[in-house]
């Protein structure tokens, strides 16, 4: 308390981070505080979402049912792993944590557009997040997170109405976060940051914060009208009463497959900001970047129905939600090519940050291309509800967005906490995860095409060995997600080393301390030039001659 | 070690031409998953901080470039679109003379009602060569029927009937799974396909000894749900008596008119199920509703039951 | 407006400036924006319940149509006239924060609370009656005699027969057109509660001058929202009273 009173006023003006009054984080409005309060919250969420992934790996280990003492609990942990990944974990974490930190940073704004909300959209979170505690200590939810009907709604006899209050809450602090960004994003620039003068990170998360304002509403209105229907009777989904439990999934999956590029299109903004800086060049074909961001955002919204092949809608529906869903693919692979073309005469450097950027280039085109199959409605009939769909969605899920949000945490962690990491094993972990990660998911691919269903607590004996091999593999995945909170949590202990700019980065956050003062900036920032102005000639000179700013 | 399979059974016509599909499409896969891998592979040791290589003006921008990795791209989709669409569109088109087969699934559990008149539960035995078409619905929550060997999956829903068909190329047993997530013994929602020699096939139908017969079945369940009481010789109730009812047109009272409705398995469950609705003429409407107490499983039965006593040969 | 007599401290036109924006005009910009963006989000939250309205109407017509019998029209007409009028009360408010009028926006912003109240009180009396009727959804629903007869009339098969699986999910999907209805209003009525509620804080606090500069920026802010409420109704009243 006494130093953050003496620190006032007095010599170069405070970084954000010097009042350290419990009252001063929990009633903060500076944007880059809110960010780390999210940081705290999804890391605890993640390992506890982890952490029931294990048990189920483990469950998985044997055939029979063993570890987990009944089939009900088995059911509760993939419903709950589901819900803490998706809406605590996958949701905010780039862009609650990354997006919040760097936004008004990178276009030369103070704050963002309304300080307040954002940290009201931080704690409608946590009330979120505790009902989810709640309902994960005081019996569970067994719908799994997609709450079909009729199931969730006449048949579970577990908490679903919480769980749909929790969700509905939680939603709102993904609304007012995209609120925030896409106003931010079009009245905070500063004078000469222009659209095309914007970074890339910025356009991702601008896609991501209008589907995030249009998506989420209706997802909130589904999940009402199924506690709605429990709690009364009354028939909504049920055909018992009238109603139509399809109905419930295209409302559902109108919201959860915007989702889905909710959940990457932050991870795409981050790998967009760390190839051209590790490469020493300006990125590849900016402008197809920035556009295909926004019309993942489009297409995202036409392609719900691809959930729903064998669902019993009409097959004509079928064919067009899957060339529709062919199409979304193009622009994802438009950025794939763009990174990749960025490496050509570059001067690569292989930081962790690049190791992990790399890593996600490589799992997210796989988790791609397997999106392509499931959009073949002929192998979707086959492979739906399959491990197949499992270990895609976790390519796109773990290997992409979770890599991404890595890959950031250490290309940013000098700048949020003005410590650098020990690089050694740093790239141990990008290492392991990348290995653990594929040894987990890849075999799943085989389960799936060999026709195991998603959501079994017991299985055929056949399919043994593939699942031990995916457990193996989680143990090393869990090892290499743990290594990076242990270093990162032990540089803390540092002095403060990393100066204002450790990676030669272009970016107008590099161009400010690290830590940054609350206000950011200490004078009116005017932009004159395009980003990523890297010149790989000149970095082959700086590492000739001079030492690297950066120490392992 | 090695004991362990890496492919699916193909075992039914179905299965090759979509494995074909799958094949072409995990080239697609592979090729540009390798293409991308070597070149990030190649520039990142080429173009690695110290080594020595031209980096003369990097290239920011081809819109040459961008046009051929959206139109290769695009062109390879609608491939892998119109021939995944076609195969897709070949399961909805059961042929004509295709053997039906009803299916009630349920927590958790399946039914199988062969049109012979042979049930089974949690097993499903289907004669080689033969288009089989099922007609299915569920007697409670989502489901999904599932048979990899035959690569064929369709969700099973209450109130409504979906359906499914396939022929089988290969005799064996292979796994029958429920795909949609149904609750606490999901995971139990399993069974066994059947594939036999079509004369394996006709003796197993007619197969009798192994417990009573559909109508049998349905007899005894006449009794236990006290239909019999009323409906059945010289009772104190009147009732209309059933045999030779079945097929034949009824006369319903309608206000003050008559009309005449058969008597066919529709109005056998509306019956059970809503009797105060179209009562026969003459009669009081006294018949309580045996809605949400009778299964769908047990209504075919009882309905079964009733057809087997159309020609008026009661087994009292 | 010549009513402007209040004080005229040097403060008093100008708007503070919060200290993460540049000057007003962004300010201003970017509350209004965000309103807006805010709004989007909620036409969005709408359209999920209109979609699912429209679905079941096109399934149902006849259980629909008979629902939409059983609205007091012109009961939902006066209201519209009401929130319309409220809009307007609504609009002068914005133009008397503009012009510097503070008496004029408080008055504005009382008779919109006013009818926005007695928009509500209708509604009230409305549901009062429909529920008496036996049409609120659940354990308390009740299919009268008459509505069972026009039911049964939509429920016949091709040989004019009844068809009872028909009538049954006729009498389901009545209860559903009911189920929408007063979930659609609920929610909207609920929208007009935190409206009501918003504007008598805001005729308090600028009656105390608590906003710099005559809350210009605030007032418009809120007469976005309560239009859009307005709107809204203007969406709900034909789908749900109107269409045959």
């Amino acid at each position: 308390m006494s130093a953050s009173a003496l620190a006032h006023h007095d010599g170069p003006p405070a970084d954000y981070l010097s009042d350290s009054t419990v009252a001063s984080w929990l009633l903060t409005t500076d944007h880059k505080r809110v960010g780390i309060l999210y940081m705290i919250s999804v890391t605890v969420f993640f390992a506890v979402g982890g952490l029931i992934a294990g048990l189920m790996r483990l469950e998985l280990m044997t055939p029979k049912g063993d570890v987990l003492a009944t089939p009900d609990s088995y059911n509760r942990m993939f419903t709950m792993h589901g819900v803490i990944m998706i809406f605590f974990f996958l949701v905010p974490a780039i862009p609650s944590v990354l997006g919040n930190f760097l936004i008004p940073l990178m276009i030369g704004a103070r704050d963002l557009a309304f300080p307040k909300i954002n940290l009201l959209s931080w704690y409608v979170y946590i009330i979120g997040g505790l009902m989810g505690v709640w309902i994960l200590i005081f019996g569970g939810i067994d719908t799994g997170w997609t709450f079909y009907t009729p199931f969730s709604t006449m048949y579970s006899n577990t908490m679903v109405v919480t769980a749909a209050v929790t969700v509905f809450i939680t939603g709102f602090s993904s609304i007012l976060t995209g609120l925030n960004f896409v106003v931010t994003v079009h009245t905070m620039r500063a004078p000469g940051m222009t659209w095309f003068r914007l970074p890339l990170f910025v356009w991702s998360h601008y896609a991501t914060a209008l589907i995030m304002v249009l998506a989420t509403p209706v997802l909130a209105i589904s999940i009402v009208l199924v506690g709605l229907e429990r709690l009364f009777h009354v028939g909504i989904f049920d055909p018992k009463l009238g109603g139509d439990p399809i109905l419930f999934q295209h409302l559902f999956w109108f919201y959860s497959h915007p989702a889905v590029y909710i959940m990457v299109l932050p991870g795409f903004a981050v790998i967009s900001e760390i190839i051209p800086c590790f490469a020493r060049r300006p990125i590849f074909g900016y402008r197809f970047i920035a556009f295909a961001s926004v019309a993942i955002a489009i297409f995202g919204f036409l392609v719900w129905g691809h959930h729903m092949f064998v669902s019993g809608q009409s097959m004509y529906a079928g064919a067009v939600f899957s060339i529709l869903s062919f199409l979304v693919a193009i622009p994802s692979a438009i950025k794939v090519f763009n990174w990749t073309a960025t490496l050509y005469k570059g001067s690569i450097k292989f930081d962790t940050p690049m190791l992990y950027a790399l890593g996600f280039i490589g799992l997210f085109t796989i988790g791609g291309l397997t999106g392509l199959m499931l959009a073949s409605l002929a192998i979707d009939v086959h492979v739906h509800d399959t491990y197949f769909v499992v270990a895609h969605f976790h390519y796109i899920m773990v290997g992409g967005t979770t890599m991404a949000y890595l890959a950031g945490i250490h290309f940013w962690w000098p700048k949020i906490s003005g410590r650098t990491y020990p690089e050694l094993w740093g790239k141990l972990s990008a290492l392991l995860v990348f290995v653990g990660f594929n040894l987990t998911f890849f075999p799943q691919f085989l389960l799936g095409y060999l026709g195991m269903p998603r959501r079994y607590f017991e299985y055929r004996p056949e399919f043994q060995v593939l699942n031990v091999m995916s457990t193996a593999g989680a143990s090393i995945l869990a090892v290499g997600l743990i290594m990076p909170l242990v270093y990162l949590l032990l540089s803390l202990r540092q002095p403060r080393n990393a100066g204002p700019n450790p990676w030669g980065a272009t970016g107008l956050e590099w161009q400010v301390e690290s830590p940054p003062t609350t206000h950011n900036f200490h004078e009116p920032v005017l932009v004159t030039c395009e980003p990523y102005l890297y010149s790989p000639e000149e970095a082959e000179r700086e590492y000739a001659h001079v030492q690297h700013v950066h120490s392992s | 070690m090695w004991d362990f399979p890496l492919f699916p059974d193909q075992a039914s016509t179905n299965a090759p031409k979509l494995d074909a599909l799958m094949l072409f499409e995990l080239g697609v896969l592979v090729f540009f998953t390798m293409a991308i891998l070597l070149f990030v592979l190649a520039f990142c040791v080429r173009y690695r901080r110290g080594n020595a290589a031209d980096r003369s003006h990097p290239p920011t921008h081809s819109k040459a470039m961008e046009a051929v990795w959206i139109v290769i791209p695009a062109i390879l989709s609608v491939v892998m679109y119109a021939w995944s669409t076609r195969l897709f569109f070949d399961l909805y088109e059961a042929p004509a003379d295709a053997t039906q087969i009803d299916v009630v699934g349920k927590q958790w559990m399946w039914y199988v009602q062969h049109s012979q008149g042979r049930s089974e539960t949690n097993e499903l035995h289907v004669p080689l060569g033969r288009p089989m078409k099922l007609n299915m619905t569920s007697q409670d929550v989502l489901h999904s029927f599932y048979i990899p060997a035959f690569r064929i999956k369709q969700d099973v829903l209450p109130g409504r009937y979906t359906s499914l068909w396939f022929e089988p190329t290969k005799v064996g047993v292979y796994n029958l799974f429920c795909a949609e997530y149904c609750g606490t013994n999901h995971s139990l929602m399993i069974g066994k396909v059947h594939v036999m020699e079509p004369a394996d096939y006709e003796a197993w139908l007619s197969e009798k000894g192994v417990g009573p017969s559909q109508a049998e079945e349905g007899g005894r369940l006449f009794v236990q749900h006290h239909c019999a009481g009323c409906h059945r010789g010289s009772q104190t109730v009147q009732a209309p008596r059933l045999e030779g009812v079945y097929g034949k047109p009824v006369p319903i009272q309608d206000g003050k008119d008559v009309h005449f409705v058969t008597a066919d398995d529709r109005y056998i469950r509306d019956s059970i199920l809503l009797p105060k609705d179209q009562v026969v003429a003459g009669y009081e409407p006294i018949m309580p509703s045996f809605k949400d107490q009778i299964s769908e499983t047990d209504l075919l039965k009882i309905i079964a039951y009733i057809k087997s006593i159309a020609n008026g040969e009661t087994s009292q | 407006m010549h009513t402007s007599s209040t004080s005229t401290a040097p403060d008093e036109g100008t708007q503070l400036l919060l200290s993460h924006f540049d000057d007003l005009d962004q300010q201003h910009l970017t509350s209004n924006l965000g309103m807006w963006f805010f709004l989007v989000s909620e036409v969005m939250f709408f359209s999920g319940l209109i979609a699912a309205y429209t679905v079941y109407r096109a399934l149902a017509p006849d259980a629909f149509k008979l629902g939409s019998h059983h609205m007091a029209m012109w009961v939902g007409f006066f209201n519209t006239l009401v929130l319309l009028t409220s809009s307007l009360t609504m609009a002068f408010a914005v133009r008397c924060s503009q012009v510097g009028d503070r008496r004029g926006i408080v008055r504005n912003l009382i008779l919109t609370a006013l009818l926005g109240t007695i928009f509500l009180g209708v509604k009230a009396s409305e549901y009062k009656t429909e529920i008496d009727h036996g049409y609120l959804p659940g354990r308390s629903f009740h299919v009268s005699e008459h509505d069972a007869e026009v039911l049964k009339a939509a429920s016949l098969d091709a040989n004019g027969n009844l068809d009872e699986a028909k009538f049954s999910r006729n009498k389901g999907q009545f209860q559903m057109m009911f189920v929408l209805y007063f979930f659609m209003t609920g929610v909207h009525a609920f929208h007009m509660i935190v409206g009501i509620a918003a504007v008598l804080i805001f005729a308090v606090l600028i009656r105390i001058k608590w906003f710099s500069g005559f809350g210009t920026t605030q007032v418009e802010v809120l007469g976005l929202y309560w239009h859009f409420v307005d709107v809204v109704w203007v969406f709900l009243y034909p789908l749900l009273y109107l269409i045959e």
